[in-house]
């Protein structure tokens, strides 16, 4: 085995926590993140059916004061936010000229003309630069990733947990909204938002204080630190995409199926690049499948239909609640649901049918 | 890390536990806790032939598959059919439950180019380093 060299990679606030709880460390996204702690496995059903918390403090967050219209914001986006009510989020993407994905984000309705953006880890600097170039006239535009820390806390027990922490506020807290919170002091934004189809919180706090945060949750037994392994797991089985891999800049959010998150009655930077391709037919299709063995797809693996090549997978794994394996995929071919695929990479071959997402669907979301 | 007295191992890990000219097959305690969970075991069949070093297995966790090699030539007599329905047995119990298969070597030269109990510590110790 090679030794890591980590002298590179950028670290949480947490970093030595995660070390000192026996954590294995991985490269993520340019930064040193925690992979497991007690096993892939166990994190994921502890996640499922307890509550466990996650070191997040290497996605990015912007804050822009800004009108959304004369600004260029709402150009920016591909999601509504003129409408948006203050204290509610909402998903979408930002795209280049011809429609290709560079970020999925959440956009966060602070006050009327005040915005957090939260972006992926790996694309903070090209993200930065795509805002600013954008963006016109009058705003403010602060990067606040290195002094954000954000940790989220998913699964069925999550309500209580910070109803323990943050008091009733976390009552009318509703699916994709926020509130501002204090706690020791300090402001800190808790949004009922996820990545693993569970009930649960994203919580944003000084840097300075996560690591205290991250303590106080893990006091409760009921918590357990959960790493970025499961946090794939869990996200793959509800069939939430992976920047980088299901979402890049080869493709559209057509492309993806994630139409929904795309408002094509505002202006936006790439819609003229979906409006034609709405019109001549998508190059692309992200497929979801399903294999009836263990066995794993990954990411890479050739995608086939009766024989002939039709795809690349771009994110598989045994699912942990289903026993199966899952995945994910681009196709030039329209499949219908319940369509047989072969998986295929050298001599491992993977029987497996077109599905529908989720994968699994027993939440408690 | 466990390491098995009455096994033989390989650098890659695998360990060879031989009776007359049969040996018992498996992963290493120290393979099955870098690879994590394990989720699938694809084993070869009975009547298989194996060469020494070359492939005869392939292991999978969440997060990778791995090629299992073969610490001695010959033929595979009998797999362990638990593991179809329970790979994580490799994780439990990697010396014993989580065997992988059977096999009747036909050279038992071989055996010169495993390592025993005392060596194979010292070669993981080396790595841990």
């Amino acid at each position: 085995m090679e030794a890591l060299d980590t002298g590179t990679l950028k670290k949480t606030p947490l970093c030595e926590t995660h070390v000192s709880m026996g954590a294995k460390m991985a490269p993520f996204g340019g930064w040193l993140m925690p992979i497991q702690y007690d096993g892939i496995l166990a994190e994921h059903a502890h996640t499922r059916n307890e509550v466990s918390v996650f070191d997040i403090c290497h996605m990015g967050e912007f804050l822009i004061e800004a009108d959304p219209v004369s600004s260029g914001l709402d150009r920016v986006v591909t999601q509504t936010i003129v409408s948006m009510p203050i204290g509610s989020c909402r998903y979408g993407f930002i795209l280049n000229e011809i429609g290709g994905i560079l970020d999925d984000l959440i956009v966060y309705r602070m006050k009327d003309k005040s915005w957090m953006i939260v972006v992926n880890a790996a694309t903070i600097a090209s993200d930065e630069k795509h805002f600013l170039k954008n963006m016109t006239g009058k705003y403010s535009f602060k990067n606040v990733s290195d002094e954000t820390g954000k940790l989220d806390v998913q699964g069925p027990k999550s309500k209580e947990i910070l109803l323990s922490i943050f008091g009733d506020g976390i009552n009318s807290l509703k699916y994709y909204t926020f509130k501002e919170f204090l706690l020791w002091g300090e402001r800190c934004i808790v949004s009922r938002t996820g990545y693993t189809g569970e009930l649960g919180y994203e919580i944003y706090i000084p840097a300075s204080r996560v690591v205290e945060l991250w303590n106080l949750l893990l006091k409760d037994k009921r918590v357990k630190p959960v790493g970025l392994g499961a946090r794939d797991t869990l996200r793959l089985e509800i069939g939430y995409p992976l920047y980088g891999h299901d979402l890049d800049a080869m493709h559209t959010p057509l492309e993806a199926s994630f139409d929904r998150f795309v408002d094509l009655t505002k202006d936006f930077i790439g819609k003229s690049a979906l409006l034609e391709e709405k019109k001549n037919g998508l190059k692309e299709n992200l497929i979801s499948f399903k294999s009836e063995t263990r066995r794993s797809p990954r990411n890479g693996f050739g995608i086939f239909l009766e024989g002939r090549r039709i795809g690349t997978v771009t994110s598989g794994s045994f699912s942990p609640s289903l026993s199966v394996g899952i995945g994910m995929g681009y196709v030039s071919e329209k499949l219908e649901i319940g369509a047989q695929i072969t998986v295929k990479e050298g001599a491992v071959e993977i029987p497996a049918t077109i599905v529908k997402k989720p994968f699994y669907n027993k939440t408690s979301l | 890390m466990e390491i098995a007295k009455d096994c033989f191992y390989t650098k890659e890990h695998e360990w060879a536990r031989i009776k007359g000219n049969t040996a018992y097959v498996g992963i290493t305690d120290y393979a099955q806790a870098s690879l994590g969970d394990i989720t699938f075991v694809g084993l070869p069949k009975a009547g298989d032939a194996i060469k020494q070093t070359e492939f005869s297995a392939t292991v999978e966790s969440v997060k990778a598959a791995s090629d299992v090699y073969a610490p001695l030539s010959g033929k595979v007599t009998a797999v362990n059919k638990d593991l179809a329905a329970h790979p994580e047995l490799v994780n439990k119990s990697p010396y014993d439950k989580g065997y992988f298969f059977v096999m009747e070597f036909s050279n038992p030269g071989e055996k010169a180019n495993l390592m025993d109990e005392a060596a194979y510590r010292s070669y993981v110790e080396g790595l841990s380093k």
